[in-house]
């Protein structure tokens, strides 16, 4: 088992996490030590998960059902900015298959697919529990933005470019 | 109790039920995948779904609790429709390709969807499909089909002990795989087969062989470890196509091991014997049996002219049949010898003068399911035990203890209580410890005879640890495993606990090698006869040379125990505790008569070869590790020339003008060991007249060998197992040491080292193993390349090249 494979304050932040279970029941602790692993490495790579298994002593093949479970996850390498547009159906009522459209014609890609300058990715979401504000997309699974028409993508995308 | 009408019908099940399990009762059969009764609810795949007055909609018969006045339907129209409806979601993807998979004609899914499936799809868009997977030799998988019911998963997770499968993914992504890049290594993988209700998960070695509905199904035993499963060995055109488990709850519930599954492979092997041979002035040649037999008997008798009928010595193996043991040891008992011995592995005999019945597991089998506190010595539990080591991991499920004294330290993939690893000369020691620390705490004093051995020793901590589980969690039970057996302390472990046991009131037992070691035992193939005189004459009895003595153990090198022998079914340079010395004394005899159904290394050193049948091509009996006699028919007919060795030994009988061997068939045999109402033999009895411990101060060597049998090598017909033998678990030897040891001989992990053991010297690659004592070499035994070394215990050497 690879000690640096995370550092010592994402080492911290998980211990922290797995002092909220009972002793005996650390895995449960499996979904935020991945998204803590995820966020210092940006990605969740097989070694991620095995050395995650290990600290938690469960089997690797459990933590990679829970990794490939839930989308936010990144099992792959991504751009620095994940864009997850949400097309279940409130949201493809309220014009999400034009926000995608937009966003594929912009950025030049397809779903699962990244720019060249490695800025972004854009991926399929379901439903984010937001569909008043439809149609919604998810930045880095963090950042929350509605409403999105055509020139709120423009803004947004302007922003982050900076 | 909770009184519930199902389907019109009253019953009371008890709290807790579900509505499956009540229907189950009434014999009401309720559509399922997922279900299973020894695994875990999931709930997953739907099809149970029934009608429950006054709930707003249909439930899952699997997942739904009873409650008192509940009216349940499960063939009402809401029932049949939710049913129906599940089933057209199921072959949304499920593909059409019935004609060309190994499950047609035993698929759940295929018998549902004739009873609740509609003759078209309305699914028009494209199916799914879904990569296969590599799970190693023994399962072949066909991923598209699979209905993630998750039973395999749970099994892994459950009845195994290891999660080597899971289910990534989700919704219509879901699939079911190992983890990158691993294979499937559990001893008990082969039930996920079983299991899987399509032909997701198939038997490799069978896949498209056959198909289901051409084979005969019939009953038989297990030849391999002492549990003595169940089976349904399937047959076409005379030849073994594949080994299912039968159901008994007694004994294997409703598993198989791999090595019970799959090593049939080993019965349609190449290197099986069809015709005699004899060996006449030096070159081999076949012939007939009548003349083998003359040849056999000729031989014989000129080695009891020449030097009495003690230097005859008979070596059975314990996974021959009941009825061959007895024969082979009447045969040699009327020959005036009583060197007759079927624990080739063992090296320590000195309980024999103090037994007072056959050893055995000294509880049932079932019994292990409701033990509070296990202690087991000196066992690969999982590798010589499978379903033993499952039962086991159930209890500790409901709350059992399970400690362990080892020399290794691997995963029983369950929870232990405490663990105690040490060097094979240390473990009595430890043993010990846990017998004086019970005496302590119960305040009871330790018999006279052993009392002096236990004064000098220190308790640890795990010692005492183990001494109150013994005592607080009843019921208990100390068990000594095959390392134990094969231990040179043997007797002094068995005293030790049978004195633990003394104190603590915890059943006491070993867990039976193979699968007939206590028939072996009961018939007299041991070197006492054990059948002639009452349990308790033990001083009085006239003993003849056992197996050690016969296998050279003791013996001087330039002499050979035995001028003749008689091997049955033994390949003694793999099957002995010293096979070194093995080979030496048997190539030294001057008359070797081997009964045997593979040829191997035999025409080295026998003069006479006759080939015998094994266990599908002869009726005959074993009994199990508790003692269960269990008897079972051929089901095929012999392969070429080759005759059960009943028959066999019977004709030799006549030959040598022997008295009482007139049988026209095994159950005649039979009859005349054990009466038909038997189901358990009788002479069962672990205890010892005196407590005799005498090697408690024995210092170690200063690197020790630990010498186990791995799972596959261990009897003749799974050696020749091909598939199982591409397993991890018959990976080609390596010997494994702790890094502590490694450094100080300047050694890096994975180098090819030299080892040396009573002048003997081979090659092989060393790797870590930091759960080992330090000062151990852990090399296994029974295998080819390595047979060439000595003793399974004992000091070995290590040379950096
Ligand atoms: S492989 Fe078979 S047992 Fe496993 S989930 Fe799929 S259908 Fe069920
Ligand atoms: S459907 Fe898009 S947020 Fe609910
Ligand atoms: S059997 Fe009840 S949901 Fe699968």
């Amino acid at each position: 088992m690879n000690s640096l494979m995370l550092s010592i304050e994402a080492l911290k932040k998980i211990d922290r996490e797995i002092a909220k279970y009972p002793t005996d029941k650390k895995q449960s602790a499996v979904m935020s030590a991945l998204a803590i692993a995820q966020d210092e490495k940006g990605w969740l790579a097989t070694e991620t998960m095995d050395f995650i298994a290990d600290y938690l002593e469960m089997p690797a093949i459990a933590v990679y059902e829970v990794a490939t479970f839930y989308n936010m996850y990144n099992l792959k390498p991504i751009g620095k900015y994940k864009l997850t547009v949400c097309t279940n159906l409130p949201c493809a009522l309220s014009g999400s298959n034009q926000t995608v459209d937009y966003l594929k014609k912009k950025l030049g890609i397809g779903f699962n697919e990244t720019t060249v300058d490695g800025l972004f990715t854009l991926k399929e979401g379901e439903c984010m529990g937001a569909c008043g504000d439809a149609p919604v997309l998810l930045v880095n699974n963090k950042r929350m933005c509605s409403f999105m028409t055509e020139d709120q993508i423009d803004k947004l995308l302007e922003e982050l470019k900076k | 109790m909770i009184n519930i009408e199902i389907d019109g019908k009253q019953v009371a099940v008890a709290q807790g039920s579900t509505v499956m399990d009540a229907a189950k009762q009434v014999g009401i059969y309720i559509p399922h995948f997922c279900y299973h009764k020894k695994l875990s609810i999931a709930a997953n795949c739907r099809m149970c779904l029934v009608e429950v007055e006054k709930a707003p909609k249909p439930l899952p018969a699997c997942a739904t609790p009873v409650s008192e006045g509940m009216k349940v339907s499960t063939h009402s129209q809401q029932a049949v429709t939710a049913q129906k409806g599940v089933m057209e979601f199921l072959l949304i993807n499920h593909p059409l390709d019935c004609p060309i998979c190994d499950q047609g004609g035993e698929c759940q899914l295929q018998d549902l969807a004739v009873g609740y499936g509609s003759s078209g799809s309305r699914y028009q868009e494209a199916k799914r499909a879904v990569t296969n997977k590599n799970l190693g030799p023994l399962i072949s998988t066909d991923m598209t089909r699979c209905i993630h019911c998750t039973r395999c998963v749970r099994f892994g997770q459950e009845i195994a002990g290891i999660m080597e499968l899971g289910m990534a993914g989700r919704g219509e992504h879901s699939e079911i795989l190992t983890f990158v890049g691993k294979t499937v290594d559990s001893e008990l993988s082969g039930n996920v087969i079983d299991l899987c209700p399509v032909g997701a998960l198939v038997s490799k070695p069978f896949r498209y062989s056959a198909r289901t509905w051409e084979l005969s199904r019939r009953k038989s035993i297990s030849p391999h470890c002492g549990l003595g499963s169940n089976l349904v060995v399937q047959v076409k055109n005379n030849r073994v196509m594949r080994v299912l488990p039968r159901e008994n709850e007694a004994v294997n519930e409703c598993w198989l091991s791999d090595k019970d599954r799959f090593s049939y492979e080993g019965l349609n092997s190449g290197d099986r014997l069809t015709i005699p041979m004899i060996r006449k002035s030096g070159e081999w040649q076949t012939c007939g049996w009548q003349e083998a037999l003359a040849f056999t008997a000729e031989g014989i008798k000129n080695v009891i002219n020449k030097y009495g009928a003690q230097s005859i010595g008979a070596l059975g193996s314990a996974h021959s049949t009941l009825e061959e043991l007895y024969l082979l040891q009447k045969l040699m008992r009327r020959l005036g010898s009583h060197n007759i011995d079927h624990r080739v592995r063992q090296s320590n005999f000195r309980a024999d003068v103090i037994s007072q019945g056959v050893p055995w597991l000294g509880i049932q089998i079932a019994e292990v399911s409701q033990l509070k506190s296990i202690l087991i010595i000196g066992s690969t539990l999982r590798k010589d035990h499978p379903l033993l080591a499952q039962r086991i991991r159930q209890a500790v499920k409901q709350g059992a203890q399970l400690s362990v004294i080892n020399p290794i330290g691997d995963d029983l993939f369950t929870k232990l209580a405490y663990q105690t690893i040490v060097a094979p000369s240390a473990m009595l020691n430890a043993v010990l410890q846990v017998l004086k620390a019970v005496a302590e705490i119960k305040n009871i004093p330790i018999s006279e005879q052993i009392a002096s051995a236990v004064k000098q020793i220190n308790i640890s901590e795990s010692a005492r640890g183990m001494a109150n589980s013994l005592i607080e969690h009843s019921p208990s039970a100390v068990f000594l495993g095959n390392i134990a057996q094969h231990h040179p302390h043997y007797a002094d472990l068995f005293s030790a606990i049978q004195a633990i046991s003394e104190i603590t009131g915890a059943k006491f037992g070993v867990l039976g090698e193979a699968a007939n070691s206590v028939g072996a035992y009961s018939v007299g193939v041991v070197p006492w006869d054990v059948r002639a005189e009452s349990a308790n004459k033990t001083e009085s009895r006239k003993s003849g040379l056992n197996a050690g003595q016969m296998l050279g153990l003791g013996v001087s090198e330039e002499e050979s125990a035995c001028s003749a022998y008689i091997l049955l079914n033994l390949e003694p340079e793999l099957d002995s505790y010293d096979t070194r010395r093995a080979s030496q004394v048997i190539n030294r005899a001057e008359f070797v008569v081997s009964l045997n159904s593979y040829k191997g290394n035999i025409p080295d050193y026998a003069d006479v070869i006759l080939p015998v049948s094994p266990f599908t091509e002869t009726s005959g009996t074993f009994v199990n590790t508790e003692g269960r006699i269990q008897s079972f028919q051929g089901v095929v007919s012999p392969l070429g020339e080759t005759r059960p060795a009943w028959k066999v030994l019977r004709v030799l009988g006549n030959l040598l003008q022997l008295e009482g061997f007139d049988y026209d068939s095994s159950e005649q045999i039979r009859a005349e060991i054990i009466s038909d109402k038997e189901e358990f033999v009788q002479n069962l009895n672990n205890s010892l007249d005196v407590l005799s411990i005498k090697d408690f101060d024995q210092k170690g060597s200063e690197v020790e060998r630990i010498g186990e049998i791995p799972i596959y090598q261990a009897d003749p017909i799974v050696r020749r197992a091909i598939s199982l033998q591409k397993t991890h678990d018959a990976a080609p030897p390596m010997a494994f040491a702790s890094s502590a040891l490694l450094n100080k001989a300047g050694i890096l992990a994975g180098e090819t080292v030299r080892i040396n053991q009573q002048n003997e010297e081979i090659q092989l690659a060393i790797s870590v193993d930091d759960n080992l004592p330090d000062d151990c070499i852990r090399l296994a035994c029974a295998h080819p390349q390595i047979s060439r070394l000595g003793t399974m215990f004992g000091e070995i050497k290590l040379e950096k090249l």
